[in-house]
């Protein structure tokens, strides 16, 4: 078990490496970041003194291992943009992402769950077909597509939610948050649906499937037979068998949650990492670039492997291939 | 006391509350750019210098008209060419209460040249600041300059005494490994002060009750939060939960004049955009001709301009936010440039150039164009493309983000391009930048002269004519000299202008704005009423 868990976590240490060059290979296709530093009218010295000051007139080679180097001790250098750590400025944005990928997940989970139990239960019935077609819309609308209608519905025609931002937030040590101000929720309740409505939609169909597979299996008919009574058929024993598939995907889901919530946090203008991204690429602003890449994929990394060793605890015959690989 | 004492006091407070009339209001705004960092000199950008000027003021300012008006400085004159005295404005305080003096305007004045500013064009290099008394200050010059504080309503004063006190007296570079006080905080002598700073998400401003003048707004506050996206700022506005919002899409202009509570203001905007053709390479570096370089032809460039309707751009791509332009400077800037005019649109008389030229078929030609840097830009691009298209000239269209694409055809990237299109502000606000930085030979490499001349055009003559414009004082004699120059370069075909975009912003109607061609949003001349 011990050695599995240590091949995992080297393995997810490779992936961290190759997601760092990767991205390093990318960066220089992104564009010149000095002209995005110094205004259009400044004398070429001038640029070539603050490109020589960066080290951007370094090899590759080297350029590559100072970063390299300086990842390895979580060093991410200092924003081109900002002139902030990136550390800091990561920080800050973090606890909005979360919260909003927090937030998207919880609504999925329990909407899609609602409606595909709902669906699976009821097939003919009018609400159910209605519970299909929106899952469709949600599977096939773009996202920042969603975010737009959601805005002029409910915050220009209604005027009830906030167009933009977080509200007013509450500040909790470093922690920022918004669950504790009446702005601060209205303000999550757009960009949760749009961030959520792909999860979701993935959710209910999942539930769906698997509850009218369960409902076709020998104990529910015998279950039927005793006499038990439908409410304790379907949700103490089909549901909860349907779930274990839902569980692990929605947490493998919660990472492209995160990493999703550039475009969702782009059209709410939602102060969180995924935006600061998106301004660090128009900006060709490569320390942030960087470090929310490597974040990103940490995150992945760290989804997956344990999600790998839950596995191996949860279910006893991938345990017995583990300890004896063929 | 008791505590219907207490609340008795709170009745009657909450009346005079309600009774008295609030005037003072709360500002919200809304940019598409960030307030990415507060150090007024690291930074040479117009939404910057904006936010800035709201803090900060300079020794000079500009009015609703962009004249140069005295701020920090109450008073100049120019004893000799080469020397000019400042006489600072008495009983001015930074907002930390420290006393204005002649030694911030030295201070200021050494931090905006030093390295790391992006501003260090402001004071010639080789100028000397002097301090004679405490409010008086001299400029020494090497040479004349008539234009010497034209770009000082921007060069922003700051606090000797706070800078040294917080470790910020110089201007933080980019390459910088610890994070810069002055980026974070402010303290200057303007209307506003900062209340908090979050970089990219939020700035509160809140107003300075000792102030020196007079304020003409009723504001207590300003929100400033940058929203990128263009339909959520529109919505923003339109919801009500902003007052002012800076750009408005053209898109999108109808439906926010439409809007009970909102309009979009428009206006004409001192930026020139226009098309530059690569004349300086025995061979263009994309291009199916080889061997030679059509654009030394003056032939094929002016039948390149004649083949422009910048009538349909106006109408189609603009939908009639533009003014097509004959010069390569606003009309704001250069009052004579009424007495040129852009030659006709003539397809035929462009295809027998060509002809002439000796492309009867025409040729092949890459465009370089940004796609994220001025108001529809590659809309125009592809408008171009198609104009050319009916003289037979065959544009491929590259039409990329700025990052990319300021990388590829500025110098440091070796001019790597055979036609383009630009925009450009004069920064001093004169017609003597755009003779010299865009206009200017740039055959000798030490000179910074021609430096955004990406397309290399060259006239020895016209150099001359630009020299005598930086050092010529008397205003008429100069118009004279600034006409001759744009003259020659008409004769030579060297560009091809098309138009100054036309501002537009979304503003409440609540809200009264003074509208600034330098596109500055500037909150110190709003009214808001309730």
């Amino acid at each position: 078990m011990l050695a599995f868990t240590l091949r995992r976590a080297v393995q997810a240490i490779g992936v961290m490496i190759a997601v760092g060059i990767i991205a390093f290979a990318m960066f220089r296709f992104a564009g010149d970041p000095v002209s995005q530093i110094v205004s259009i009218d400044t004398p070429a010295a001038e640029r070539e003194a603050v490109r020589k000051s960066l080290g951007l007139d370094d090899p590759v080679l080297i350029q590559f291992a100072r970063y390299f180097v300086n990842a390895a001790q979580f060093k991410f250098g200092v924003s081109y943009q900002f002139r902030q750590p990136v550390s800091t400025l990561l920080a800050e944005r973090l606890p909005a992402t979360l919260e909003l990928a927090i937030c998207a997940t919880i609504f999925a989970m329990v909407f899609g769950i609602l409606m595909g139990v709902y669906a699976a239960l009821r097939r003919d019935t009018l609400l159910a077909k209605l519970c299909q077609a929106v899952s469709l819309i949600g599977i096939s609308l773009p996202t920042f597509l969603i975010g737009i209608l959601l805005i002029y519905l409910f915050a220009v025609t209604l005027g009830w939610l906030p167009s933009f931002g977080r509200g007013e937030m509450v500040r909790i040590g470093w922690w920022t948050t918004g669950l504790l101000t009446v702005s601060g929720l209205k303000a999550l309740i757009m960009p949760s649906i749009t961030l959520g409505l792909f999860q979701m939609t993935l959710i209910m169909r999942l539930v769906r499937a698997e509850m009218l597979e369960v409902l076709r299996t020998d104990y529910i008919r015998f279950a039927r037979a005793r006499g038990l009574t439908t409410r304790a058929i379907h949700f103490g024993h089909a549901l909860k068998n349907t779930l274990v598939p839902v569980i692990t995907v929605a947490g493998l889901q919660f990472g492209s949650v995160i990493a999703f919530s550039i475009i969702t946090e782009s059209v709410f203008q939602w102060p969180g990492m995924g935006l600061m991204f998106v301004q660090a690429v128009q900006n060709v602003d490569i320390p942030i670039m960087a470090a929310y890449l490597l974040m990103v994929s940490l995150i992945f990394v760290t989804i997956n492997l344990v999600v790998d060793i839950l596995y191996t605890i949860v279910d006893p015959r991938l345990r017995a291939t583990v300890s004896r690989p063929a | 006391m008791s505590v219907r004492h207490h609340l008795l006091a709170a009745i009657s407070l909450a009346i005079v509350a309600t009774t008295t009339p609030v005037s003072a209001q709360t500002l919200r705004y809304a940019n598409q750019g960030d307030l990415k960092s507060l150090d007024p000199h690291t930074l040479n950008e117009t939404t910057t210098h904006a936010h800035l000027g709201q803090v900060y003021e300079g020794l000079t300012a500009r009015d609703k008209d962009l004249k140069i008006i005295p701020a920090l400085a109450e008073s100049w004159e120019t004893p000799e060419p080469t020397r000019w005295r400042f006489h600072l404005r008495k009983n001015v305080k930074f907002q930390n209460g420290d006393p204005f003096t002649a030694d911030d305007v030295v201070f200021s004045a050494d931090r905006v040249r030093a390295k790391g500013s992006n501003l260090q064009t402001r004071i010639p290099a080789d100028a000397k600041v002097v301090k004679v008394d405490d409010y008086t200050v001299d400029f020494i010059l090497t040479s004349p300059n008539p234009i010497l504080n034209s770009q000082w309503d921007t060069w922003y004063i700051m606090d000797k005494k706070w800078a040294e006190a917080n470790n910020a007296t110089q201007p933080t570079p980019a390459s910088a490994t610890t994070p810069s006080f002055a980026s974070l905080n402010a303290n200057g002598t303007g209307p506003f002060m900062i209340e908090s700073h979050q970089p990219g998400v939020k700035t509160v401003f809140k107003v300075n009750p000792n102030w020196w003048q007079k304020p003409e707004h009723n504001l207590k506050e300003i929100v400033f939060t940058p929203i990128a996206s263009d339909a959520t700022r529109v919505a923003a506005l339109l919801s009500g939960e902003v007052d002012i919002i800076e750009p408005v899409p053209i898109q999108d202009i109808s439906r926010v004049d439409s809007s009970p509570n909102a309009q979009v203001l428009k206006g004409p905007e001192i930026r020139t955009i226009f098309l530059g053709m690569d004349q300086s390479r025995d061979e263009l570096l994309y291009s199916n001709i080889k061997g030679k370089n059509p654009f030394k032809d003056v032939r094929v460039r002016e039948a390149f301009y004649k083949a422009i309707d910048i009538e349909l751009i106006k109408n189609r791509v603009m939908r009639g936010l533009s003014t097509p332009s004959a010069l390569m400077v606003a009309p704001q800037l250069y009052p004579p440039s009424k007495d040129f005019t852009r030659p006709k649109f003539d397809p035929d008389g462009a295809k027998k150039l060509l002809t002439a030229a000796g492309y009867p078929d025409g040729f092949e030609v890459t465009m370089d164009c940004p796609n994220d840097r001025y108001v529809n830009d590659a809309a125009i691009c592809q408008a171009v493309v198609g104009m050319l298209a009916r003289i037979g000239v065959k544009v491929n269209l590259l039409a990329q983000p700025k990052a990319q694409y300021f990388a590829k055809i500025l110098k440091p990237g070796g001019y790597q391009t055979s036609f383009y299109m630009l925009g450009w502000t004069p920064g001093t606000l004169d017609s003597h930048n755009v003779m010299y930085d865009i206009m200017g030979c740039r055959d000798d490499p030490k000179s910074a002269r021609g430096e955004t001349n990406l397309g290399g055009y060259c006239n020895k003559e016209f150099d001359d004519i630009a020299d005598k414009v930086l050092q010529e004082t008397d205003t008429a004699k100069r118009d004279q000299l600034i006409k001759a120059g744009f003259e020659i370069a008409m004769k030579d075909w060297a560009y091809i202008p098309l138009h100054q975009q036309a501002l537009a912003w979304g503003v409440s109607k609540k809200l009264k704005v003074v509208q600034r061609p330098d596109n500055q949003v500037l909150p110190y001349w709003m009214v808001k009423s309730e």
